[in-house]
Order: structure tokens, then C-alpha cells, then sequence
């Protein structure tokens, strides 16, 4: 396998576990906040009576974790990446979120939704049309 | 704090915050390896390094601030405008990173933002 391609497939993946983590926690953070009881930014007390309450819930540790997981794939993709190719690719998380949500969770997806998705498939494929790097390793 | 100062936080700083990271990764270099102790290695330098802190305050400022326009407004009113961050980033990116947004790639981002509005108007 040329450099070029080795380099573009470790992109893909990283990008691939960056949504994977991201969404993931995305989700189990949110539903675990709202079980622990919600979180309100009211008041420095507030905030911190909120984030003891989430604390005591397993499913915002885990969401907690999830969200680091990502943050680090992040990181690693950048220090080969391109910023403006990786966060717009990483937008396919949209997509996925959408057909997960309709394919496993059985829910109804509007048609603006679909446009949507197929919008940011299309914007993403551009993208992904662009090498990786344009900058030199200094 | 009102919702148009909120949203500007999100995006101006966090993708400030998230510029300054690339900025710290790019000086540590390609990693080549993924072994759990080289990643550790890795994560070890950007945690010594000035771009990384510099990226890490206002990435946390953003976040607080997500969660207080999130708790006040419909996700479906704030995802589709924090979609700005990607042309705030693609437009960062070219002048402090110095990365090449070619046309292509400027109508990928652009897409992008317009699919994730349909997406959350949908």
C-alpha cells in the first residue's frame, strides 16, 4: 500500500471511531442527565448540583468516557490531518445518527431529514475528494 | 447572557479552541503508532504544550455555554446554527493553519452546513 493511501485509510478509520465514540456519548450523556434529574446553568450552585447529581449515574460515566475516547481519536487524526477536512467529514455523524435512529430504533424520519442526510453524504464525499494534508510536516 | 452572544461563544470559541489543538498536534508531529503507551506518549507532549491549554479554555467555555443555549432553546433551533462553526473553521484552518480550502472542499463545508439545517428543520 502507497504512503498516500496509508495515510488516507488511518484518516478514514480514525473518523470512523470519532463518530462512533462521539455519538455514543452524545446520547448516553444526554440520557443520563436527564435521568439524574436535568441540568441547569441558573447559578454557579446549580451547575454544581447538577454535575454532583450526574455523577451518580453510571450512564453519564460512561458517556463521560465515550466523549474522552473521541476527543483522543481527535486529537491523533490531527496531528496528520487537515482541521478543514476532518471536521467536516466528521459531520457523517449526522447521517449515521439519522439511520440508526430510523433502522434500529424504529423511529419515523421526516423526508427534510433525508434531504438532509443525503445532502451532507454528498458535501462529505466532496470533501473526502481532497487529500488529507495540504500543509507540510515541519 | 442572550441566545445571539451564547451562540457566538459556541462558535468563535470553540472553534478557536479547536484550531489551537490542531495547531499543538501538528507541532508533536504524524503519529505512527497506536499502542496503548505510545498513545499515552502522545497524549503525554500535548498535555506540555502552550497551543494545547490555549485550546482546551475556550473548547470548555463553548461546551458551558452549548449546555446553557441547549437547556433554554430547541435543540432543532441551536444544532442548525452551530453548523456556522464549519465555516468558521474551514476559514480559520486557511489563515492561521495555513491549510489549502480549495473549491472543492469549500463546496463540501458548505453542503455540510446546508444538510445539517435540513436535518434538524426536517
Amino acid at each position: 500500500m502507497s504512503l498516500a493511501r496509508r495515510v488516507r485509510l488511518k484518516t478514514y478509520v480514525m473518523i470512523a471511531l470519532m463518530i462512533l465514540f462521539g455519538a455514543s456519548g452524545d446520547v448516553l450523556l444526554g440520557k443520563g442527565m436527564r435521568e439524574s434529574g436535568g441540568f441547569s446553568i441558573a447559578s454557579p450552585a446549580s451547575i454544581f448540583d447538577g454535575l454532583r447529581r450526574g455523577f451518580q449515574n453510571d450512564m453519564v460515566w460512561l458517556g463521560m468516557s465515550s466523549l474522552i475516547v473521541f476527543f483522543i481519536c481527535y486529537m491523533l487524526v490531527l496531528s496528520w490531518a487537515d482541521y478543514s477536512f476532518v471536521s467536516p467529514a466528521s459531520a457523517s455523524s449526522y447521517a449515521v445518527v439519522t439511520f440508526l435512529s430510523w433502522f434500529a430504533l424504529g423511529e419515523s424520519v421526516p423526508y427534510v431529514r433525508w434531504a438532509g442526510v443525503a445532502v451532507i453524504c454528498l458535501g462529505v464525499f466532496l470533501v473526502s475528494r481532497t487529500p488529507t494534508r495540504t500543509t507540510q510536516e515541519n | 447572557m442572550g441566545v445571539a452572544l451564547l451562540l457566538g461563544i459556541v462558535v468563535f470559541a470553540g472553534t478557536s479552541g479547536e484550531i489551537s489543538v490542531t495547531r499543538a498536534m501538528k507541532e508533536i508531529g504524524e503519529v505512527h503508532h497506536f499502542h496503548p503507551r505510545a498513545i499515552l506518549g502522545v497524549l503525554g507532549r500535548a498535555m506540555r504544550s502552550g497551543w494545547m491549554w490555549l485550546g482546551l479554555a475556550p473548547l470548555a467555555g463553548a461546551f458551558f455555554s452549548l449546555l446553557t443555549l441547549l437547556s433554554r432553546e430547541n435543540v432543532s433551533f441551536v444544532v442548525p446554527l452551530t453548523a456556522l462553526s464549519y465555516v468558521v473553521g474551514a476559514l480559520m484552518a486557511k489563515f492561521f493553519l495555513g491549510e489549502e480550502v480549495s473549491h472543492v472542499r469549500w463546496i463540501g463545508v458548505l453542503l455540510v452546513v446546508l444538510g445539517v439545517v435540513l436535518v434538524w428543520v426536517g
